[in-house]
């Protein structure tokens, strides 16, 4: 359904400051109602795509298609996008309602009809009654969902934000995440959400564009991001994960046997692209590996255990294998096994990842 | 909690002090020292002061030539500070992004008048004007002071612009405003405070120029500080000192209003809040 629906389209979007490339001809589709996440370190492209969206950068190359409609040549005020900035950007002259007041303003919205709709959007935020103070008067959360609703009272086709929660305290930032998410699901916007917290991307977005130099290293839902990671880049940026080098040594249909380098072999059910012979890195998230007394496991693999520490929650457990360093994840009832003892970790074959190393 | 001593201690803190009044007193003993003899009953412009009086400012106000002398400044003055405003506002919001080429030496051609000779551009000028008829008419005044003002509203606007986060205006034009929009709506007002900084030292510049005005303007338009300079050598009257008082009264209210507006502004602010904090 998805695909049927292109409602933002960028196609072989490019962007080259001199001679860097910093977006290099993308490709991607975002449906109607959908909350995508752009996702990747400083210097990934992930903001230079946005600001080609609202219009702030004009691409090099390439084509940006909203709802139908060629937009790469349109200035900012003409696309109809509500944009979110990192730091607020609350017009400081003016008070709260005449800044979420201003976008109805510049579309001549008459008095009464822009007096209403800013009592609504303020009424989405829960902060009508700070309607006539100042922006410098009011909190960064505040502030931000100020921010917020000046970018929805007009009803914009699509919210972009970039960084929009960076500048608040963790549970601030938590608590923001939650409310986005809320009124994504009630307005049914459209939203393109810039961020570089994995965190952030997987439990707000129903899809995350994983971006990395400029290019999407994977395009897909946060599940699919943490399951079936398809690059070394994105199984090592969402959350964290054990790589271990090895070798394919036979496919079975979906399934393969990979030769590691530190010895023995595993099976990972869910092999991908990768032929037999090819050079590829096993990867299995800490919680998937298991502490077990016996090699009858499947993909057994004989460790020692050369810490553990405790979480809280979880105890962590640090584990030597041959020459490579493994992450497991205990639950806190499970008695942690003694410093030096030697044990087997143990995934299934269905809990990991092949990607090229 | 005095014990919350800066570097050095108590000892420093007092040199820096005494540093502070000294400087002080450097740039406040001239006024002091002349001001008072605006009001003595004396024909003289000296100390001790016999005895307090209005006269002189009678006499100001009596003279044709004190009176047409204050009307002058006034009038050169302001044209001088609508010009040197509009331009210099202009010149700033054009060097901002440094966008033009040579946008570096264009900025340092505003910013000319404050270093070159006032004597240079006084003869330059009183050349120029003669060919283009502009000798001794109050046009050629008011362009003159604007040009030595211009610099002084390039450098505060352009800070005032420096000051405004470029996120403003592209949150205004992403909410659709259009470029004369954003600068109506957004940027205009945000410099407005550099602008009317800038507008008062235009003026307070105009009303205390003497060396250009020597050379362009003619006897119809001679300023304050022009008639202050000729009777300091013709004779040498307490009348300098009460002309003198009323160029700084000039100055000072200028300054007054725009601090005014200002904490009136904010005071209206806090008016408007207080309700909502109930």
């Amino acid at each position: 359904m998805r695909d049927l629906d292109p409602f933002i389209h960028f196609e072989a979007i490019s962007k080259v400051f001199g001679t860097v490339t910093v977006v290099d001809a993308l490709d991607f589709h975002v449906a109607r109602g959908e909350f995508v996440s752009l996702l990747g370190p400083s210097g990934s492209g992930k903001t230079t795509l946005l600001m080609m969206l609202a219009g702030f950068e004009a691409p090099s190359g390439g084509r940006i298609h909203v709802d139908g409609r060629r937009v790469e040549h349109l200035p900012p005020y003409k696309r109809e996008m509500g944009v979110v900035f990192q730091n607020y950007a609350l017009f400081p002259h003016m008070t709260i309602a005449e800044n979420v007041g201003f976008p109805l303003k510049m579309r001549g919205v008459a008095r009464a009809e822009r007096e209403a709709k800013v009592k609504r959007a303020l009424d989405l935020v829960r902060l009508r009654h700070l309607a006539d103070r100042r922006p410098s008067q009011l909190s960064g959360g505040q502030q931000q969902r100020i921010a917020l609703s000046r970018a929805l009272v007009y009803e914009p086709k699509v919210v972009l934000m970039d960084e929009p929660l960076s500048a608040l305290d963790k549970q601030l930032r938590e608590h923001m995440q939650l409310e986005i998410r809320a009124l994504h699901r009630e307005l049914g916007l459209t939203v393109i959400f810039v961020t570089h917290d994995q965190g952030e991307a997987l439990t707000m977005s129903d899809r995350v564009a994983v971006l990395n130099r400029g290019k999407i290293e994977q395009f897909d839902t946060p599940s699919g991001l943490y399951d079936r990671p398809r690059t070394r880049f994105v199984a090592e940026f969402i959350g964290e994960t054990n790589l271990l080098a090895g070798r394919v040594a036979q496919r079975q249909g979906e399934a393969a046997t990979v030769v590691l380098a530190s010895g023995g072999s595993v099976t990972c059910d869910r092999a991908g692209p990768f032929e037999t012979d090819s050079e590829v890195m096993v990867s299995v998230r800490p919680e998937m590996l298991h502490l077990v007394p016996d090699a009858a496991a499947p993909n057994a693999l004989p460790v020692t255990v050369e810490d553990h520490v405790y979480h809280g929650d979880h105890i962590r457990l640090h584990l030597a294998f041959g020459e490579s360093r493994l992450v497991a994840r205990a639950g806190r009832r499970d008695a942690a096994p003694p410093i030096g003892s030697t044990a087997f970790a143990s995934f299934a074959p269905g809990d990991c990842a092949l990607v090229a190393p | 909690m005095s014990s919350v001593s800066r570097p050095g201690g108590a000892a420093f803190n007092a040199v820096r002090l005494a540093f502070a009044a000294l400087a002080v007193a450097f740039l406040l003993l001239p006024l002091v020292a002349i001001l008072p003899l605006a009001f003595t009953d004396s024909v003289f412009l000296v100390y001790p002061i016999s005895g307090p009086s209005l006269r002189w400012f009678g006499a100001l106000a009596e003279s044709q030539a004190w009176t047409r002398a204050i009307v002058n400044s006034l009038i050169i003055g302001s044209g001088a500070t609508v010009v040197a405003t509009v331009v210099g506002t202009l010149a700033a919001l054009g060097l901002r992004r440094e966008l033009l080429p040579f946008s570096g030496l264009l900025r340092s051609v505003f910013l000319l008048p404050m270093v070159v000779p006032a004597v240079v551009l006084g003869v330059g000028m009183q050349i120029l004007y003669a060919r283009m008829g502009l000798a001794s008419s109050y046009l050629g005044v008011i362009i003159a002071h604007a040009v030595l003002c211009v610099p002084f509203v390039l450098v505060n606007v352009a800070s005032a612009l420096a000051s405004i986060d470029p996120a403003l205006e592209r949150a205004a034009a992403s909410l659709g405003a259009s470029p004369v929009k954003v600068f109506r709506g957004v940027t205009l007002p945000l410099a407005m405070p550099g602008i009317l900084t800038g507008a008062v030292f235009a003026f307070a510049t105009s009303l205390d120029e003497v060396v250009i005005t020597l050379f362009v303007a003619g006897p119809n338009q001679t300023t304050l500080a022009r008639q202050m300079f000729s009777s300091l050598r013709e004779n040498i009257s307490p009348a300098i000192a009460a002309a003198a008082f009323i160029i700084m009264i000039l100055t000072f209210a200028l300054l007054l209003a725009v601090k005014g507006a200002s904490l009136l502004q904010g005071l209206r602010k806090k008016q408007r809040v207080q309700p909502s904090e109930a």
